[in-house]
């Protein structure tokens, strides 16, 4: 779809939407929208494209009361803005939609989570991603070490460039619209997603990107869309396996649940975001005692996180369980940079080597 | 031996005087904060009694002034009837003298304990005599007494005594200096809002170091004085039949019946044969082993309750909503007295209140107020039975938050009445726990946390409506105007919805571009004649249509339509103005309109 195709395309669906009301309330219908109920008790598996999404429940907006009202009016003013940017060929970002809106009186946003949970309904109304409403977010993607030869398409030009040799130690950073992204050779075996930049620098360090023909990507703590997106398009255009190596805690569980099966507020976009077949290497509850690995107590924050993780479809599993419910009785948790007390060699040439061939990929 | 008779040239009897002067706590006299609190409460009740005896509408004045660094000087002055002169000193001079000990009915002093303690109390820290000037009518004098206590007699003693003029016809004034301070003006202010508030007849002007507060009276009448009646056979202990048993010169049967409450003959009969007395035996002449065979005889033969209506004075629902009200800004208030019942052969009715909202504190636990025979209960709450009652009851059932106690802006009020409330020490702070009592506060509480309930429920609904009308009325308007604008079309017009969600009257005011329009829609299926009152500074010389009347007061200018709208019928008012002010629709009941100002 051409950029203009796509820019049409978004204008009118959200066009549609005022649409909808318009005719509600010259038909005397105090006027609602409908939207899947956006909590974890409403995500289901769906077997076709292997990832969650949202289930059958679903909630209504109406302005049959001051609360119901206000919310319908903040967006409808944000699909009068997001219209008037489009004709106009104009993009903003998540946090500047959040200031204009200071101008709005009524229709005001409360603070940012606000307006970014708006646009998120009106992805899933409209069906397109807050890129075609010329929205960026405020991150940047997190960054690629590895080798993997890229082709992207900037505001000034083509630009072909391999990840490891035309690239600072910092990586290559993905850019936000992952759509002007093409992947044109690679020599990699299969890709590492790491949650924290020293166990990333780590891996670049030990040379375990050579080595193994590993693609490194930083995850930057949860990631990024852009991120999640790249790492389902390595996986699937490339057919890279993608394993998962973060600190183990109930949060950094989540972190693999969101690129594996996707997340609670995206999975209207799963299909695009998951990749349901990346495996989670570790930190595992279990390696904690396996390797002996210096481990924190568990805070109550911790131990409610486990507990609520129980009761996640996503954890659903046998696997999960059993790891979850073994952290729970030794009320531990280990960070990835833990393995350095056996030596800063021991993650590269040891643990990760291992998991790896434990899990069939080298 | 001579250990025992070294004793015994230690032994000796204790007045009553000696007594109280090592024991303070028992009387509150415990610190000298709680001093002042006690004495003025001893003398304002003693003055409520004695009006209400002599069936005055009181007037108390209490003035506190400081005389030097630690010294104040407390005066109670009344209009009740006065004290003979022969009487004064041993009313203020000697412990345990009264005129209610021996009565059985609801009064708020009883021993003759509390004023005489204060005389004391004064005496042990200041050394200075009471001065007591009292006047029994306009044909006497007044006299005026300076009285101290002989610890060691219990007896008074007059510094002086002197006749005196005095502009009062009838009353009586008590001013007493001791050591204290002021640090518990709070509850000394609590103390008397509260006496106000159960004794709505009563005029209490205080004088506290020169700040003046005076609580008017709500009520011009005066209650009714509690009769005194005669002992109840199941509220008697031993000590007592004797003594009155050998008082008395007829037969056990004429005893019976003349004695107590509610025996007549077959129940006297009924006891005494139950005794296995014979009916025609001298009462004063019974053994103690028969006495205590009648005693219980009494104690088991089924009695009706005591003539409650008598000997108690409850305050009344309608009074105490309006007690509470003059003195606390509520948005709720309900009362219930409930009927008498009966603890033990004495009379008790258990009267409470609940209020909600207004002035109450919103955060924390409820206010508790607890009253025994129409005097507040200051000290003690967490150790009274009426404070475990009130967090025994379910208050989540009827809408409230709780913790013990209930959570909010709530206010309990909780009188027992009795013949003799059971307190728990003889400070009187707190109540027992007396089963019987206990089940009727309970009781009057659930009931009242019902009456709560409803409210709550109307007032949340009235919210919820206020909120549609707010949605519908000022938000839908504004999504329309966006909407429309979005979608590149007329105005859409949102009159359809309200008409159809609101089925009411609705006025509408809105000022744009200096213009202000008021919208009167009737949704309703009635014709309606309205009265629309707008008060603001804007005097609407160019109204269209003209005011039926305009009222023009401090600049501000209120202006009156009148107008019959039919059903579904609009009618509009436009002027040049800035919008300010009020808009109020009157001629339709509450439930049936809605007005929106959608200038604020």
């Amino acid at each position: 779809m051409s950029r203009e195709e796509m820019d049409a395309l978004a204008k009118e669906r959200l066009v549609g939407i005022a649409r909808t009301w318009y005719d509600q309330m010259r038909d005397g219908i105090v006027p609602f929208i409908r939207l899947p109920t956006r909590t974890k008790r409403n995500i289901e598996y769906d077997d076709a494209s292997e990832v969650w999404k949202y289930g059958e429940r679903e909630s209504t907006r109406a302005a049959t009361n001051e609360k119901g009202a206000v919310h319908l009016l903040k967006m409808a003013y944000l699909i009068g803005f997001l219209k008037q940017q489009l004709v106009e060929n104009r993009s903003s970002t998540l946090r500047e939609l959040y200031y204009i809106s200071e101008g709005w009186k009524k229709a005001k946003f409360g603070a940012q989570d606000e307006s970014n949970h708006l646009i998120e309904d009106l992805e899933i109304i409209t069906e397109v991603q807050r890129e075609a409403f010329h929205l960026r977010p405020e991150e940047d993607g997190a960054s690629v070490f590895g080798p993997l030869r890229i082709r992207e398409t900037t505001r000034r030009g083509v630009k072909e460039m391999h990840c490891q040799e035309d690239v600072g130690e910092a990586g290559y950073p993905i850019p936000n619209n992952v759509d002007n992204l093409e992947f044109v050779d690679h020599d990699a075996k299969f890709v590492i997603a790491i949650e924290t930049g020293g166990m990333y620098a780590r891996l670049m360090e030990n040379g375990f990107d050579e080595e193994y023909g590993a693609v490194l990507v930083h995850l930057k703590g949860q990631p990024a869309r852009s991120t999640r997106r790249v790492l389902r398009k390595l996986n699937d255009s490339l057919g890279l396996p993608v394993v998962v190596f973060t600190d183990g805690d109930p949060w950094s569980y989540r972190i693999y649940a969101s690129v594996a099966y996707g997340s609670i507020k995206s999975a209207h976009m799963s299909e695009l975001l998951a990749t349901p077949q990346a495996q989670f290497i570790g930190v595992q509850p279990s390696d904690i005692s396996d390797y002996n690995l210096p481990a924190d107590h568990l805070t109550e924050q911790d131990v409610s996180a486990l507990k609520a993780e129980l009761t996640d479809p996503r954890f659903a599993t046998d696997y999960w369980r059993s790891q979850i419910n073994l952290q729970l009785e030794m009320k531990l948790k280990s960070e990835q940079q833990a393995f350095a007390s056996r030596g800063l060699d021991f993650v590269t040439k040891e643990y990760l080597p291992t998991r790896l061939s434990e899990m069939g990929i080298i | 031996m001579v250990l025992a008779e070294d004793l015994a040239k230690q032994q000796r009897s204790i007045s009553v005087a000696e007594f109280f002067e090592k024991n303070k706590h028992l009387l509150g006299f415990d610190s000298p904060t709680r001093g002042i609190i006690t004495t003025i409460k001893e003398a304002v009740d003693n003055a409520l009694d004695a009006c209400e005896e002599a069936e005055v509408l009181p007037d108390i004045f209490v003035g506190i002034k400081k005389v030097d660094a630690e010294v104040y000087r407390i005066t109670v002055e009344d209009n009740g009837p006065g004290i003979v002169p022969e009487n004064v000193p041993l009313v203020f001079g000697k412990l345990l003298y009264g005129s209610r000990f021996h009565q059985i009915r609801q009064s708020r002093g009883q021993q003759g304990i509390g004023i005489s303690a204060a005389v004391l109390y004064a005496q042990l820290t200041t050394g200075i005599p009471a001065r007591v000037t009292s006047r029994t009518g306009a044909k006497a004098r007044a006299h005026r007494f300076e009285l101290m206590i002989k610890t060691e007699t219990n007896e008074p003693e007059i510094i002086s005594h002197e006749e005196i003029d005095w502009d009062r016809t009838h009353g009586t004034r008590i001013e007493i200096q001791f050591k204290s301070t002021l640090a518990a003006k709070k509850r000394l202010v609590d103390y008397l809002r509260l006496t106000a508030i159960v004794n709505p007849h009563a005029r209490i002007t205080a004088d506290i170091d020169g700040e003046v507060t005076t609580f008017e009276r709500v009520s011009g009448e005066v209650p009714p004085c509690p009769k005194p009646i005669l002992p109840h056979p199941h509220g008697i202990e031993f000590g007592a039949l004797k003594r009155i048993a050998a008082a008395s010169t007829g037969t056990v049967e004429e005893f019976l019946i003349g004695s107590f409450s509610k025996v007549g003959k077959k129940t006297a009969d009924e006891m005494i044969a139950l005794a296995g007395l014979k009916p025609s035996r001298k009462v004063n002449k019974l053994e103690s082993d028969e006495l205590k065979r009648l005693l219980d005889a009494m104690q088991a033969v089924k009695v009706p309750a005591p003539p409650a209506q008598q000997c108690l004075s409850p305050i009344g629902e309608n009074l105490i909503c309006k007690g509470l009200e003059k003195e606390i800004q509520l948005d709720f208030i309900k009362a219930r007295t409930r009927p008498s019942t009966v603890y033990g052969g004495h009379s008790f009715i258990i009267e409470a209140a609940i209020g909600y909202g207004g002035k109450v504190p919103p955060e924390g636990t409820a206010q508790l107020f607890r009253f025994a025979n129409r005097v507040p209960l200051l000290y003690q709450q967490g150790a009274c039975a009426i404070t475990s009652c009130a967090s025994q009851v379910n208050w989540k059932s009827y809408g409230l938050s709780q913790q013990g106690l209930p959570m909010g802006p709530v206010l309990i009020m909780v009188h027992v009445a009795s013949t003799n409330v059971p307190f728990t020490s003889e400070s009187k702070d707190a109540v027992a726990s007396i089963p019987e009592i206990e089940r009727e506060v309970v009781l009057v509480l659930q009931e009242l946390g019902r009456e709560l309930k409803t409210y709550l429920y109307r007032r949340d609904k009235k919210k919820q409506q206020d909120d549609r009308a707010r949605a519908i009325c000022s938000v839908i308007p504004e999504i329309a105007a966006k909407v429309s604008e979005i979608v590149e079309q007329p105005l859409v017009d949102t009159s359809p919805i309200e008409g159809k969600i609101m089925r009411k009257v609705v006025a509408k005011k809105r000022t744009v571009d200096g213009k202000v329009r008021i919208d009167v829609n009737n949704y309703t299926a009635k014709e309606v004649t309205l009265v629309l009152y707008n008060l603001s500074r804007d005097a609407a010389e160019d109204a269209k249509p003209r005011p039926d009347f305009v009222d023009s007061i401090d600049g501000e200018y209120n202006k009156v339509w009148r107008h019959t709208l039919d059903a579904g019928e609009a009618w509009q008012i436009v002027y040049t103005g800035s919008g300010d002010g009020s808009v109020d629709l009157r001629g339709v009941e509450d439930g049936r309109k809605v007005v929106v100002d959608l200038d604020v």
